[in-house]
């Protein structure tokens, strides 16, 4: 997906005004092309960060659609956020094999470095701290994600060097 | 360049592998998803400039695999011809080897695999436990070759199965080769392939639909993200085989969100595959033609039940619906759409090139061929494997996964994700195939094996 990143690397410095004008001209792009409102979605998350009602909105127009039916997509899919994320987002694998190599004992200490629970932004915007369903790497259980960048067997200890890594 | 037949493949093959010979090794890195995470980047990095530093690039080709399938040892590296295999490279270990085993000629074997049972080391990958009792056909090029290069693919008789389809076969002959194999679905409910396709061309419609499920839910399982990243031209022949058969003419991949490498290489593996003609109009110089989309999802667990997958293609909560009508009567749009497993699509070029009666040499009386599993939780040798079906559960774990860590007694393994069940000490001698599996209360499900040594707590983890 080429819009996606190239999205996430030049958007910082976009005013509101020129996003919008992107995502318009992505989604007349998309409009005609059959069960593309996923799609579009991702896109508007990554120049966005996020999709609140006010965005929803906006795409529910441009793509002909009532604003109960992109509501409801949004909602249903647990990686679209409607509130700002972090600029980072930290997910903590707790399928069946991080848990039995002690993805649990992650999460407590995350809570505690970070100051804040699962599902929750810390105060400087910088981390937003999620659990996530499988995410394929059990042979290095427990792991856990930062953006795109997978940690492997990861220790409570490990875990404060791998957040200064972050800013 | 746009491929017409057989004979610009087999030129194809025969110039990469020429090219091939003229270096003195080939070092594979293994760029899987679990190396990655231990840095085989920066492995290849040092590779690389001391390559240059000895000044032997042009002598020396290195390559970046899919997963090797030992990923507990990553980043882990393999040098042909000789196929020594070394285990846990770090940067500073890569200088050394390069330098005994490349400019002095000698195995450095203390950063080869190491047997802890025998106590010895064993450098050559094919006399390594883990690897010897495998046989890969989904996996026959994952860790083997470049995934990036449609060309090392091709030199492993990539397109060859479809160029055969295509121009030698009807799609009713296809649809009977797969009949024949005994290929079963991989995705979990090991539904017969070529009784799904037959469905599939027998429906009559103006447009139908090949869909790819990579969703993969299970936790545990991470064999079609394997796949996929090191291998995605596999899949991708799968489903123009499955899209010819059944007379499909465009193609979804459905990947989760939570696998971005595998979107990334999947992307450039269909670009190629546009680029060389495999993949559009006239293929193979016929009338058939094929296209073929990624679409991602969002992260919800339901997505992988074919029906939730296919309301979120088109652009809908992933909610599951009543059958029937199956997808092959009413599918994606309203229209008769075929939908197939990652592991499953993999198998399929191998059958059609070499056939039917090849493929069902391997495996048990009802299930043919062979399954990849996902070793994890308390193993030695977390990773990925591929045997053939009727093995028995504890070869699985303790000939190829090498036992229970720390010398701590086995407890059960849970097959088939938490919907599945947990197999337990007594049943270890269990061949492991889909009849079997189900008679011990547990299921096949997509492959994930998740062993619990004697500290696990069972009701924690249901
Ligand atoms: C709850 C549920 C989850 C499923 N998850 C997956 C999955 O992650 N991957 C998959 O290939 N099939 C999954 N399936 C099976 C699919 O519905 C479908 O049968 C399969 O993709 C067909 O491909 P196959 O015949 O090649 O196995 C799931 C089924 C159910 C009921
Ligand atoms: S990722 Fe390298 S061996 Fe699995």
């Amino acid at each position: 997906m080429p819009e996606m990143k190239n999205c996430t690397c030049s958007c910082a410095k976009e005013n509101d005004e020129q996003k919008y004008k992107k995502l318009a001209e992505l989604m007349k792009q998309y409009k005609n092309s059959e069960g593309s409102l996923i799609q579009v979605l991702h896109i508007a998350q990554a120049i966005f960060g996020c999709l609140p009602l006010e965005l929803q909105r906006y795409i529910a127009q441009g793509m002909g659609k009532p604003l109960s039916e992109v509501s409801g997509v949004v909602t249903f899919y647990s990686f679209f956020a409607t509130r700002p994320r972090g600029k980072h987002v930290i997910r903590v694998c707790l399928g069946t094999a991080c848990y039995v190599r002690g993805g649990k004992k992650i999460i407590t200490r995350l809570e505690e470095i970070l100051g804040v629970g699962v599902g929750e932004t810390t105060k400087d915007g910088l981390f937003t701290f999620e659990v996530a369903r499988c995410i394929g790497a059990c042979g290095l259980a427990p792991v856990i994600m930062i953006d795109d960048m997978v940690y492997k067997q990861v220790k409570p200890e490990k875990l404060e060097n791998i957040l200064a890594q972050y800013n | 360049m746009r491929i017409k037949n057989l004979e610009d493949l087999v030129k194809i093959k025969e110039e990469y592998n020429s090219k091939m010979a003229e270096y003195n090794y080939q070092i594979l890195v293994c760029g899987g998803g679990g190396c990655v995470s231990s840095k085989c980047g920066e492995v290849k990095e040092a590779l690389d400039r001391c390559l240059k530093g000895y000044g032997l690039s042009e002598k020396i080709s290195v390559i970046t695999t899919g997963c090797m399938g030992i990923c507990a040892l990553g980043p882990v590296v393999l040098i042909k011809p000789d196929e020594t295999f070394y285990t846990k490279v770090t940067p500073e270990k890569i200088a050394e080897i390069v330098k005994s085993h490349i400019i002095n000629g000698t195995i450095l074997e203390k950063y080869t695999y190491y047997d802890k049972a025998r106590q010895l080391y064993i450098p050559n990958i094919n006399d390594i436990p883990f690897f010897k009792d495998q046989v890969k056909i989904a996996l026959r090029n994952c860790g083997q070759i470049d995934y990036s290069s449609i060309e090392a693919y091709i030199a492993k008789d990539g397109y060859f199965a479809a160029a055969k389809a295509l121009s030698k076969m009807s799609r009713q002959q296809v649809v009977e080769e797969i009949k024949k194999s005994g290929l079963r679905g991989r995705g979990g409910a090991g539904f017969p392939t070529g009784i799904k396709w037959e469905a599939g061309l027998k429906a009559i419609s103006d447009q139908k639909y090949f869909v790819c499920n990579a969703d993969e839910g299970d936790p545990g399982a991470f064999m079609d993200r394997s796949i996929l990243e090191g291998d995605p031209h596999s899949v991708i022949e799968g489903m123009i085989l499955g899209g010819y058969a059944v007379g499909a003419n465009i193609g979804y991949i459905y990947v989760r969100a939570e696998y971005p490498i595998a979107v990334e290489r999947l992307s450039t593996a269909i670009e190629e595959a546009r680029r060389y003609g495999l993949l559009g109009k006239n293929l193979f110089s016929t009338d058939f033609e094929f296209e073929l989309e990624i679409r991602i999802g969002a992260g919800a667990f339901v997505c992988g039940e074919e029906t939730s997958l296919m309301a979120s293609i088109e652009g809908r909560r992933g909610e599951p619906r009543q059958k029937p009508p199956f997808p092959f009567e009413r599918g994606l749009f309203g229209k008769p759409t075929i939908i197939n497993n990652v592991e499953t699509l993999a198998n399929i070029p191998p059958i059609i090139h070499k056939g039917a009666h090849w493929f069902s040499q391997f495996g048990t009386e009802r299930s043919k061929g062979t399954k990849v599993f996902a070793l994890a939780g308390n193993v030695v040798n977390t990773g990925l494997v591929e045997v053939p079906m009727g093995i028995s559960l504890g070869d699985i774990l303790f000939k190829i996964g090498d036992g229970i860590p720390q010398g701590k007694a086995f407890k059960a393994a849970q097959a088939g994700g938490p919907s599945g069940g947990c197999i337990t000490k007594e049943f270890l001698n269990t061949p492991v195939d889909y009849e079997n599996i189900s008679k011990i209360g547990a299921i096949m499900g997509s492959g994930g094996l998740i062993v619990m040594n004697e500290d696990t707590c069972m009701v924690d983890t249901a």
